[in-house]
């Protein structure tokens, strides 16, 4: 374990508390349960079972090698990832390479208005200028931009289709592989999904339901050409186009995301939920999601993906945005599956993602959960800037590394307003030849009074080959502010092992119990059913792990 | 049941076992006692299937088959079961919970239905009444924070549950007091009947009041050298283990 801390480090008060965060969480579930009262009908709850398919076949297992010589190591590398299948969907693709042409390729293609266009021209007029960040603890051959196709939409999105009956059955087919029926969907979900396929939003469900609160929730593509105010207002107003190398690469070329607006005193009449997926080879995908809570309103967002298998590494650059103004609340919860490459640690994703949010108003409130188990190569970091006056940032974190995957992620949590409150449990999981760092800034500014943070980081090793690194960076600039940082790393032992295995139960099942048992507090943060298929995830992500 | 012969293993190239002989016929206890060093928990995780112990010589065949041969996970959902001398911690995993997994996989293993919510609830009440345990025991981590004694509780709780057909309990008298003996006990005398087989490694007499054996072995130097009934225990608490060895025995 290494720690780093900056200069500025001077905690006032550490001290070593029991989790006591219970009562927390019994605070979030009541909330999410309660009726808005707005609508007058409540949606039921949804089965979010068809974010992966291979929770539906739960009983089919991969078949694996028997024991081999090092039991807990090795074959963590036989497990293949079992999505992997390509649709042969027409893709029309700008050619490869980035310069002003391809953004205004982009920027035309849709039909963008001009503050956009500028917007994008800017982003990469800087972005010219910029490098991608070294600092991580992330090595990968450079990545040649020039290499990468900026913009491909399956043919038939041309002209957009009104209805479900009009999708190309080859995207239907695509999703009915993923999992998602589609056609049946209005009838078994409440969920109203912006599913992306390849650049382009398909199809946007329960819009009409939605609309009846006066809750926007689109393609940002749509949102452009519908709410250009709202997306002139807020777009990079948390995320500067120019933050970093790979925000403003994003900014210029973003293709689509989502866009949700709750208007004020709403409460949303369900659960928001966006679809990736990375299809055409070749081809990154510059997601960006923009989500505006309004006053007093609430919303919870899902995010699911998971991807064809590639042998080349995919870029993927996205931007999540999130304002929460007074009173406002915002849940954002995330599993994320991408193609991790092989055993050899051949392919993959490459997941730069620049997520965060703004607690704008007083009282207001965004949380993160993420459960990670894809991707070659993570480098995130779900942030919170608490400007607002008793705002809460809240963090949740489980991240998988196996095989030769690297991930550098974590969580920056920035206290401006009086009494604002931060929360940080990040869960890492290191099997394989899987390398991991938590990164997590907590800084105080000056007038932030009477701020306090809890940070607890754990590790957890399985086998000897893997590594789990923690850089905290603690900057407090305010005496009476509270902070907290807790670290443990452990192992998951022989002894537990053949304990579990006494007992019947097979080293797999073993160590998944054991892994979901570290990750609980993280798993209750999420919803009820997404919770049941994060740890399906994890058992799938950590099968072949043992012999 | 369990047929020992000429057992030979070792770890990090010690030879603990040289040579042990044992059989257990269904329906029969077995008490093994010997000085520290012996080797009778290497004989307990050998039959448990303990990867750390290489067995390099003899064989061990559980009902007809090859015990040495087995997954440890198979041989327990074959029906050895093993109370563990020293109980392992599982952080954030629900002793009910893992209970009720053990269970699931040992019926799986049969073709048997698992067990829903309410049949396996209600069978855990049900020991746990008859090991007098608090209910707390239902909801906190496995083993985790648990005193030396609960710990013990908790593995014959698991022992009752689980139901096996031969039962190895290492120590697991050891660091208990003698009410806590005494419940121990009833849980293991519950199961007792023609079907049931145990072997109860122990280094005192006591709980073989509790527990009446039929056979009482001497381990010395890794191999049996004295088997006699259950007066032979109260011989060795009076005279202890070096009158027992073969050299100084008359």
């Amino acid at each position: 374990m290494e720690s780093r801390h900056t200069m500025r480090r001077e905690p006032s008060r550490t001290t070593a508390l029991p989790l006591k965060l219970l009562g927390l969480w019994a605070v979030i579930c009541h909330k999410r349960q309660s009726s808005d009262g707005l609508t007058g009908k409540r949606t039921a709850r949804v089965l979010y079972s068809w974010y992966w398919p291979f929770a539906l076949g739960n009983g089919c297992i991969l078949s694996r090698d028997t024991i081999k010589q090092d039991p807990i190591v090795d074959d963590v590398l036989d497990a293949t990832y079992k999505y992997g299948f390509v649709t042969d969907v027409d893709a029309e693709s700008a050619p490869p390479g980035l310069n002003e042409d391809i953004v205004r390729f982009i920027s035309a293609k849709k039909n963008e208005p001009e503050f956009l266009l500028e917007w994008r021209l800017k982003a990469f007029e800087k972005w010219k200028k910029m490098t991608a960040p070294q600092w991580a603890k992330v090595s990968y051959p450079e990545i040649d931009y020039q290499e990468i196709c900026y913009y491909s939409a399956p043919k038939s999105m041309e002209d957009r289709p009104q209805s479900l009956d009009e999708v190309d059955p080859k995207l239907l087919e695509t999703y009915e592989k993923l999992g998602i029926p589609l056609a049946e969907r209005a009838a078994l979900a409440g969920v109203a999904v912006d599913a992306v396929f390849d650049s382009v939003s398909v199809a946007t469900t329960f819009k009409d339901q939605l609309k009846d609160v006066g809750v926007i929730f689109c393609s940002i593509s749509e949102a452009v050409r519908e709410h250009p105010e709202l997306v002139k207002k807020y777009l990079g107003s948390v995320v500067p186009a120019t933050d970093n190398f790979f925000t403003a690469l994003n900014s210029a070329v973003f293709s689509d995301g989502s866009f949700v607006y709750i208007p004020k005193g709403v409460r949303c009449p369900m659960e928001l939920s966006t679809y990736f997926r990375i299809n055409a080879a070749n081809t990154g995908q510059f997601e960006r999601t923009l989500i505006v809570a309004d006053e007093g309103s609430y919303v919870s967002y899902l995010e699911g993906c998971t991807a064809p298998m590639r042998d080349e590494n995919q870029l993927h650059a996205a931007v999540v945005e999130l304002v929460a103004l007074g009173d406002a609340e915002i849940k954002y919860s995330t599993v994320q599956n991408w193609y991790p490459g092989d055993e050899n640690g051949v392919g993959g994703i490459y997941n730069f993602v620049t997520k965060r949010g703004a607690c704008r108003g007083d009282n207001s409130k965004i949380s993160w959960t993420q459960v990670e188990t894809g991707s070659a190569i993570t480098w995130k970091y779900p942030s919170v800037i608490l400007q607002g006056d008793n705002s809460i940032g809240e963090f949740y974190s489980v991240a998988v590394t196996a095989n030769y995957q690297q991930a550098d992620t974590g969580t920056k949590m920035v206290h401006i307003g009086k009494n604002t409150k931060s929360t940080i449990i990040s869960k890492g999981i290191a099997a394989g030849h899987g390398d991991q760092s938590y990164r997590g800034l907590v800084r105080v500014q000056k007038g932030a009074e009477g701020a306090r943070n809890y940070t607890q980081c754990d590790s957890l090793l399985l086998g000897d080959r893997c590594g789990a690194h923690t850089f905290p960076y603690i900057e407090v600039m305010n005496s009476t502010a509270q902070v907290e940082h807790e670290a443990s790393t452990s192992k998951v032992s022989e002894d537990q092992l053949f304990y579990c295995r006494q007992r019947g139960i097979s080293e797999e099942d073993a160590i998944s119990m054991i892994v979901n048992g570290f990750c609980k507090e993280v798993f209750r943060e999420l919803p009820m059913e997404f919770a049941v298929e994060a740890q399906k995830l994890l058992s799938v992500s950590l099968e072949g792990a043992v012999g | 049941m369990l047929e020992i012969s000429n057992l030979h293993a070792q770890i990090d190239d010690t030879q603990i076992l040289k040579g042990l002989d044992l059989s257990i016929k269904p329906g029969e206890i077995h008490a093994i006692m010997g000085p520290n060093g012996s080797g009778k928990s290497t004989l307990a995780k050998v039959l448990a299937g303990d990867e750390a112990y290489e067995v390099t010589d003899g064989s061990v065949t559980y009902e007809g088959k090859d015990l040495l041969d087995m997954a440890p996970e198979e041989r327990a959902c074959e029906g050895l079961f093993l109370a563990f001398q020293y109980p392992v911690e599982i952080p954030g995993v629900n002793n009910t919970y893992f209970l009720k997994a053990a269970l699931n996989a040992i019926r799986a293993h049969h073709d048997e239905e698992e067990l829903d919510a309410y049949e396996f609830l209600a069978l855990v009440k049900e020991k746990m009444a008859l090991l007098e345990m608090d209910k707390s025991f239902k909801s906190r981590p496995v083993n985790v924070g648990f005193s030396g004694g609960e710990k013990k509780r908790n593995e014959i709780l698991q022992l009752t549950v689980l139901n096996p057909k031969m039962a190895v309990l290492d120590e697991t008298d050891s660091g208990l007091d003698v009410d806590a003996l005494r419940t121990v006990a009833k849980g293991v005398n519950s199961l007792r009947d023609e079907n049931h087989s145990f072997l109860v490694i122990t280094h005192y007499q006591r709980l073989l009041d509790y527990i009446v054996p039929d056979f009482v072995h001497i381990m010395v130097d890794g191999k049996i050298a004295r088997t006699g009934d259950k007066s032979l225990a109260l011989e060795v608490e009076d005279k202890g283990y070096t009158t027992t060895q073969p050299s100084a025995a008359p």
